[in-house]
């Protein structure tokens, strides 16, 4: 009975929205900000990739806000875990030599993968984030394959700090040095190469460790001792 | 070409109604975990690569082994 | 096969975004609650990308000295999307930590018997 209003209320909103669909056309051009964006943004801000260049310098701050998100959501976890009882009835059988072995072989590989990312956002399709990411997925993998070996979690916490305060602190430092927030202040060098685009190849190392180190320790406070 | 986006967006479907039906916890996550990997396909063809790679790294990958975790934690069946 | 090309990833984006609804609305596992908040993520996320989507577009990257900034796809909506695609995981792992402690308080995850048990 639930299951069949369900779906009558859902048909009814889903006609309404596809009786409307002639109204956004897709895939016709649009006039908008995004075409300012394209035509002058290697002049202005030095970056090749698009998409790194709105995220980092147009609207640096709205990542700023996303930083504090992530960190906030990380803080929130590990306060409501701590208090939930651990109960040591599970145990975890070890893992055989071929699989603890191949595990601890490909983690540097796959640091070495994220930190090339990362450092690449404004050249190719990247950045901190995605970088990020891949770097939380090494730690995973060592985590189900060598459950044996743990990482001392104070080295999370770290790192996470410090890739915030990297960031707070450039976007300080471009205030005192120019008058604006978040300013793009260093030399923006010649287009395509890796020292170019100012501020935000820095900005993306800063982000690369923080949000590795913070899905990491994400992973770190959800698994149980055992 | 417009066949295999069609095609794609068919199993999107189909695994997203399969994680509405399944009663094993497990099972449905891992029908989450597929409807986020297509979604990382049909990124790319709209021509957007870093989303793509953002899905697909965070999507699929990291939502599903934190899904899994919780489960272990808590109960398995319906 | 006009409609088909015009409406193909507005039908996939729409039609995660409902089946996403009828999860909420109808079943009472908590964990299958937060799989259904998910895939309304996913389908959200597609909707926005679709909307600045150019027909014979390419993506806004100058990795060639030949590609002209009018042919681009509008870099604004992925901007966007990678923002809320991160936003995303940061909420799923906060309603997966309540979801253990609400598990390890009342015994159950049925969210009819914890509506009725008044503390």
């Amino acid at each position: 009975m639930r299951n069949l209003i369900g779906i009558v209320l859902i048909l009814i909103v889903a006609s309404g929205v596809f009786l409307c669909l002639d109204n956004i056309p897709f895939g016709a051009s649009r006039e908008n900000v995004g075409d300012f964006y394209n035509s002058s943004g290697v002049k202005q801000t030095g970056a090749v990739n698009m998409v790194t260049s709105v995220v980092l310098n147009y609207r640096g701050f709205d990542t700023l806000g996303e930083v504090t998100i992530l960190f906030i959501a990380s803080l929130g976890l590990g306060a409501v875990l701590s208090t939930v009882k651990t109960s040591s009835r599970e145990e975890t059988t070890p893992s055989s030599l071929i699989l603890s072995t191949g595990c601890r072989f490909l983690f540097p590989f796959i640091l070495l993968f994220g930190t090339y990312t990362f450092l690449h956002g404004h050249l190719t399709p990247g950045g901190g984030f995605q970088g990020g990411a891949i770097i939380a997925s090494g730690f995973l993998l060592r985590y189900l394959g060598c459950p044996a070996k743990r990482t001392n979690p104070s080295l999370f916490v770290a790192l996470e700090s410090t890739g915030g305060l990297v960031f707070t602190l450039i976007g300080l430092l471009g205030l005192t040095l120019s008058g604006f927030f978040l300013f793009n202040f260093l030399p923006k060098g010649e287009a395509n190469t890796l020292f170019s685009a100012g501020i935000i190849p820095v900005i993306y190392i800063a982000i690369g460790f923080k949000v590795g180190a913070e899905l990491a320790g994400i992973i770190d406070g959800l698994i149980v001792k055992s | 070409m417009i066949f295999i986006i069609a095609f794609l967006v068919v199993v999107m479907l189909a695994g997203a109604i399969a994680a509405c039906l399944f009663r094993d916890l497990l099972n449905a996550v891992i029908a989450s975990c597929l409807v986020s990997l297509i979604a990382s396909i049909l990124f790319y063809f709209l021509q957007a690569p870093d989303v793509a790679m953002a899905e697909a790294s965070i999507g699929a990958a990291l939502v599903t082994a934190i899904f899994i975790i919780a489960i272990r934690r808590t109960e398995r069946r319906e | 096969m006009n409609f088909l090309n015009s409406y193909i990833f507005y039908i996939g984006a729409f039609g995660l975004i409902f089946i996403g609804i009828y999860i909420l609305l109808t079943r009472k596992n908590l964990i299958k609650m937060i799989i259904g908040l998910s895939i309304i993520d996913t389908g959200v996320n597609l909707l926005l990308i679709c909307m600045g989507f150019l027909k014979k577009g390419t993506a806004p990257i100058f990795s060639r000295p030949g590609i002209k900034p009018e042919n681009m796809v509008d870099p604004t909506p992925q901007a966007l999307v990678l923002t809320a695609i991160v936003i995303g995981v940061a909420v799923l792992a906060m309603a997966l930590s309540l979801a253990i402690r609400l598990y390890q308080h009342y015994g159950t995850l049925d969210m009819r018997k914890i509506k009725e048990q008044k503390w």
